[in-house]
């Protein structure tokens, strides 16, 4: 199988991940429950991978990173944490449902909630931004990259938006971590949603949330922390805060040992070479007959390349793609409806190739002949 | 009977904060180690750093240290 859905998931890892995994299922006792010398390797794992994280995405204090299981449960508990009714929230029609369901649901219980509209190219206009302000905004939530297009949002200048006009700044990292350049404290962002399976290299069941200092975000869970046990309610300190209920530690274990491995091999250069293929991919395909290529390629941007051929079902494309040429791919609405509705593809959804590390040059290739013999049809 | 000793038992409001201690003792060579914070001390987090009583001064002064939810002197 030649794997191009690496939006959804890093499927091959550095093989130091899956050593990792397997050395700490053998050796890892619970984080924080009792002191044995099990629970106090899975203590010292867990810490370690909050050091790493702090460092590679600017927080400023390992214990301000905060576990979850994936990016969906940081941005819930973000968002639920931080607005209610009485606010006002600037969003943009990049989003993934991650960000717009829970603040639909904030919206159907009375928040005011705004949208930075998108072009048919996937480009936002920042320019717009004033016009969007109301006296009770309280803050902007958005991605970094969409997961359909691979555009990228300006967040430092969202970023100085969001300072200069005392609003929080709630990123939705999942498509940029551990490739494209992020520096939380750098760009002005309260808090940082990061999942750890994608660009992170991580296994799946990890992700979290950085929580720039002063930002106290209401638990979304509360349950049993290890600490202040006879406490009612949840102990007020990060990261115990947001972390109820036993760790992932297995899976974290996994993450921090892909953080050294990316810390080795050097972000730069993945992203360097994944941008590369991204690039051999759109140059191969973007003038081909009846292929309609969707995003800006002018600027940086995710390694994801989102197209149609003709008028085919994205479904129909991905599945002669896969049953006979053997490429994976995503097809469909990606769970992002605003960012279909900008590019017009609400019906006909669109096929994403979307490159890693482990992708080589004859893959690309491949995949560029497959697109053409389908186009040619 | 076991000997006790005077101990210096510093206690944290997070394990994260005592996993914090434990690294930076390691890294500057500070005596003590990370053991169940005994039924004497109100404890936030079940961890505590225990060290000699006389390494007290190093312990409380030690830069960059996390934030101690108390510090004891106890028989231990």
């Amino acid at each position: 199988m030649i794997y191009l859905d690496n939006a959804a998931t890093t499927m091959h890892k550095p093989p130091c991940v899956v050593r990792a995994v397997t050395e700490a299922l053998e050796s890892l006792g619970n984080c924080g429950r009792g002191v044995n010398e099990g629970s106090l390797s899975a203590a010292r794992v867990i810490y370690a991978a909050r050091e790493k994280l702090a460092e590679f995405l600017g927080c400023p204090e390992p214990d301000r990173v905060c576990f979850t299981s994936n990016s969906t449960e940081a941005l819930n508990t973000a968002i639920f944490g931080l607005l209610g009714p009485e606010d006002h929230v600037i969003s943009t029609d990049l989003e993934h449902n991650s960000v717009l369901r829970p603040l639909y649901r904030l919206e159907a219980e009375g928040m005011g909630l705004d949208f930075l509209a998108a072009d048919r190219q996937g480009n936002v206009d920042y320019g717009q931004l004033p016009r969007l302000l109301r006296p009770n905004t309280r803050a902007i939530v958005c991605t970094h990259a969409s997961n359909l297009t691979g555009n990228t949002l300006d967040l430092p200048r969202l970023g100085a938006f969001a300072r200069e006009h005392g609003l929080l700044f709630v990123v939705d990292a999942s498509q940029s971590a551990g490739s494209l350049p992020l520096d939380m404290t750098a760009y002005g962002i309260s808090v940082l949603c990061f999942t750890g399976h994608k660009g992170l290299m991580g296994p799946q069941g990890t992700g979290g949330l950085c929580v720039a200092p002063g930002v106290e975000i209401r638990p979304l869970k509360t349950g049993g922390t290890g600490v202040q046990s006879h406490r009612k309610d949840q102990p007020e300190a990060y990261p115990t805060r947001l972390e109820a209920g036993t760790l992932n530690g297995h899976g974290i274990a996994g993450l921090s040992a892909a953080l050294d491995w990316i810390r080795d091999t050097g972000r730069p250069a993945i992203h360097r070479w994944e941008t590369q293929r991204m690039e051999q991919f759109y140059r191969g395909v973007r003038d081909v007959p009846g292929v309609t290529v969707y995003g800006d390629f002018t600027r940086e941007r995710a390694p994801i390349v989102a197209l149609n051929i003709g008028d085919m079902g994205s479904s129909q494309a991905a599945d002669i793609l896969s049953s006979e040429y053997g490429i994976a791919v995503r097809s469909g609405a990606h769970c992002a409806p605003r960012m279909h509705q900008a590019l017009g593809t609400t019906q006909q959804g669109a096929v994403r190739f979307s490159f890693g590390w482990f992708n080589t040059p004859e893959e690309v290739d491949q995949a560029v002949a497959a697109v053409r013999s389908i186009a040619e049809e | 009977m076991r000997e006790k000793s005077l101990q210096v038992v510093i206690t944290f409001h997070t394990t994260s904060a005592a996993m914090a201690m434990e690294r930076l003792c390691r890294a500057r060579g500070l005596p003590g180690r990370l053991a169940p914070a005994p039924r004497d001390v109100t404890s936030d987090c079940g961890i505590a750093w225990c060290a000699p009583a006389s390494a007290r001064p190093d312990l409380e002064s030690v830069p960059g240290a996390p934030e101690f939810a108390g510090v004891y002197e106890l028989l231990l």
